[in-house]
């Protein structure tokens, strides 16, 4: 009878187990796959072309070539390696305004003729329209679709992946925003975070860190968009006087409520360290005549800094994977940032911010799973570097 | 004068009256064994002559303690200067995690000492006074606790003889070591007294008769008697010693 329970209880423990690393192993296939299908998504919309007329010898264009030329920042062909032509460029949306109804028909059934009439006449032109749209014997010449490939995904510096007709995925922006943010609030909560755990380990008295150990473990329970809130109507509105900003949301805003959140993780766990240094080294230190700051620098700090490593490091995993309050004070701008006053977007910001309205399966979609992805190794090395430090001085 | 004297005192711990009204007397260049059945109070009274209870709040003492006739308890006494002429050893072998040659120059380079040529010599000459240079003197870099325990502990005596103190206290240096090491301990105990002063608490009896010049026996916080060590081993004036050493207790 006990024995059989015993194995109950053993098959349900490894069944969890089981399931746990199943489920794990899932999630990070289910990234992978949703990411690298960006890969074989295509450059220019599903089911649209890109037409020229025939005498135009164009027939590449980069997909930020192609933002450009629609956006009127490209005015003129020469400027992508085509003869010295005006740009003319017609959109599916603006149909109305080229054609009177007479021409389109009343369903729009001669729409098609009219626009491939139109490219014929016009040598500058180059018109974005659904495939299906245009007859079969039109005489045109059609950009080159290609899929999107990782160099302009993973260095490209445009992050617009609702534009039309072609989408820009660059990733450098956001990628830059997170390093930017995280490595700022270390900046900030490096040297605040190390005082206060020294103060708690060294120099306060029993007293005091039984009333501030378990306050500062509390914050580490506050949820985040709590922190958000609080930074959204303190700290920037003081960034935009106190810098004489037009807008306070700042990648600053963002680092110092970062800051403060990845305080108490620094804090407890240095602190931890610093405590868990044994008595007989402070002892024997105090016996050769050290005075108590020399003991605390020289043989409390040394001993316990793979603790104080490990602490810093899982406040910067904090800081690098946190979404809601970041995403509430940092301006969301997906640009590349000059200056940490400037607003700018972190990765998950921006799977958080877009993933509602990218259609599922679209390349929009599959790019913010990428972003996940990314963001899932950053993770990986910060926890490896963890492990790594805190095996290294046992 | 006397190297030391101890006059007339009690220590507490809050309440807990840990050392009861001692007195004693210890000659330069003396080496003095403290004796007695764990928990009576021999830590505790060494632990006074480099302050060291000091660290432990609540704790007070009355009476006075005088190293080289001066009042180490008295007001404006510098701690770091003091400890620094009385030198401790501890029970279990306590380096820091750093290099051999690191741990023995520590003391120097807390009491403000630069000079590279001059620590590098104090190291050497403490590290041969504790009789390690032979088996280190390749591997000053290594880290200390690449050393056995034995060798750790004798680390430890170098490192407490590099900044020159003129009293060493051991508190049961050999406890934690195998007998050979133990062997070597007692035989620096020997060579170093030729230094210092040395008080050293043990549990081992053979080891106070081997060692000790003195001894002090200790029993519920009180120094029940104080002798040479021949005397009280073999001529105890008091009851209590003579049923200790025997064995009926502790
Ligand atoms: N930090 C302390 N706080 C309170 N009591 C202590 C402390 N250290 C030691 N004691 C008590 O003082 C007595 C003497 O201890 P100790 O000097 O360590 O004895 P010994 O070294 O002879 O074994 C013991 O009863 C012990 O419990
Ligand atoms: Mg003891």
């Amino acid at each position: 009878m006990r024995k059989l329970f015993e194995k109950i209880v053993q098959w349900v423990l490894t069944g969890s187990g089981f399931v746990t690393s199943i489920v794990i192993l899932l999630i990070i296939g289910f990234l992978f796959t949703e990411g690298a299908g960006l890969f074989r998504g295509r450059v220019i919309e599903e089911g649209y072309v890109l037409a020229l007329n025939k005498e135009n010898p164009v027939s590449r264009l980069t997909a930020e070539q192609i933002k450009g030329v629609f956006d009127e920042d490209i005015a003129n062909w020469k400027e992508v390696g085509g003869p010295d032509l005006p740009i003319e460029t017609f959109r599916l949306e603006d149909v109305d305004r080229y054609f009177s109804e007479e021409e389109l028909g009343p369903q729009y059934e001669r729409a098609g003729e009219a626009i491939v009439g139109w490219v014929e006449e016009h040598p500058g032109a180059i018109a974005f329209v659904p495939r299906v749209m245009i007859p079969e014997e039109a005489d045109l010449h059609y950009i080159e679709d290609r899929t999107i490939s990782p160099a302009e995904v993973f260095a490209g510096a445009e992050w617009f992946p609702t534009a039309t007709p072609a989408p820009l995925f660059g990733m450098l922006p956001l990628l830059a925003g997170t390093l930017w943010v995280s490595l700022f609030a270390i900046l900030f909560a490096l040297p605040f975070g190390l005082s206060v755990a020294i103060y708690m380990s060294e120099v306060a008295s029993e007293r005091m860190r039984s009333i501030l150990k378990p306050v500062i473990e509390l914050l580490n329970g506050i949820p985040s968009v709590v922190y958000g809130f609080f930074g959204l109507i303190v700290i920037v509105p003081l960034l935009q006087q106190g810098f004489d900003l037009p807008v306070g949301e700042s990648g600053l805003a963002g680092s110092i409520v970062l800051a403060i959140m990845a305080l108490p993780t620094m804090i407890t766990v240095a602190e931890d360290a610093m405590r868990s240094c044994p008595r007989s080294l402070r002892e024997a230190s105090l016996a050769l005549g050290a005075t108590r700051w020399q003991t605390i620098y020289r043989v409390v700090i040394p001993a316990s800094m793979s603790g104080i490593t490990s602490g810093v490091v899982l406040g910067i995993g904090r800081a690098v994977g946190e979404t809601m309050a970041v995403l509430m004070v940092t301006g969301n701008a997906a640009v590349i940032p000059t200056s940490i006053l400037e607003p700018l977007r972190t990765i998950p910001a921006t799977i958080a911010a877009e993933l509602g309205e990218a259609p599922a399966g679209g390349s929009h979609y599959q790019a913010l799973f990428l972003l996940g992805v990314i963001l899932f190794f950053i993770t990986l090395v910060i926890n490896m570097s963890v492990e790594y430090i805190s095996s290294k001085n046992k | 004068m006397k190297k030391i004297e101890v006059k007339e005192v009690d220590f507490y711990y809050g309440k807990f009256h840990a050392l009861k009204h001692i007195s004693m007397e210890v000659e330069q260049n003396d080496v003095v064994a403290f004796i007695g059945p764990s928990g009576c109070g021999k830590s505790t009274f060494l632990r006074l002559f480099n302050r060291m209870n000091d660290l432990i709040p609540g704790s007070r003492l009355t009476g006075q303690v005088l190293i080289d006739g001066r009042d180490i308890y008295a007001p404006g006494v510098e701690i770091d200067r003091l400890r620094k002429e009385v030198g401790m050893v501890f029970q279990r072998p306590n380096p820091f995690p750093k290099s051999i040659f690191d741990n023995v120059a520590y003391g120097l380079r807390v009491n403000g000492i630069r000079d590279k040529s001059f620590i590098a010599h104090r190291v050497e000459e403490a590290l041969k006074g504790a009789a390690l240079w032979n088996e280190v003197k390749d591997k000053l870099k290594a880290s200390a606790f690449a050393l056995s325990g034995g060798q750790q502990q004798r680390l430890c005596i170098a490192r407490a003889m590099a900044v020159s103190p003129s009293v060493l206290l051991m508190d049961e240096p050999a406890s934690a070591l195998d007998p050979i090491s133990t062997a070597k301990i007692e035989e620096l105990i020997r060579e170093l007294k030729k230094e210092v002063t040395i008080i050293i608490v043990t549990h081992n009896m053979q080891q106070a008769a081997r060692v000790s010049d003195r001894t002090a026996f200790f029993y519920m916080g009180e120094m029940v008697e104080c002798g040479e060590t021949k005397m009280i081993f073999t001529n105890p004036s008091k009851e209590a010693t003579q049923n200790y050493i025997t064995g009926r207790f502790g």
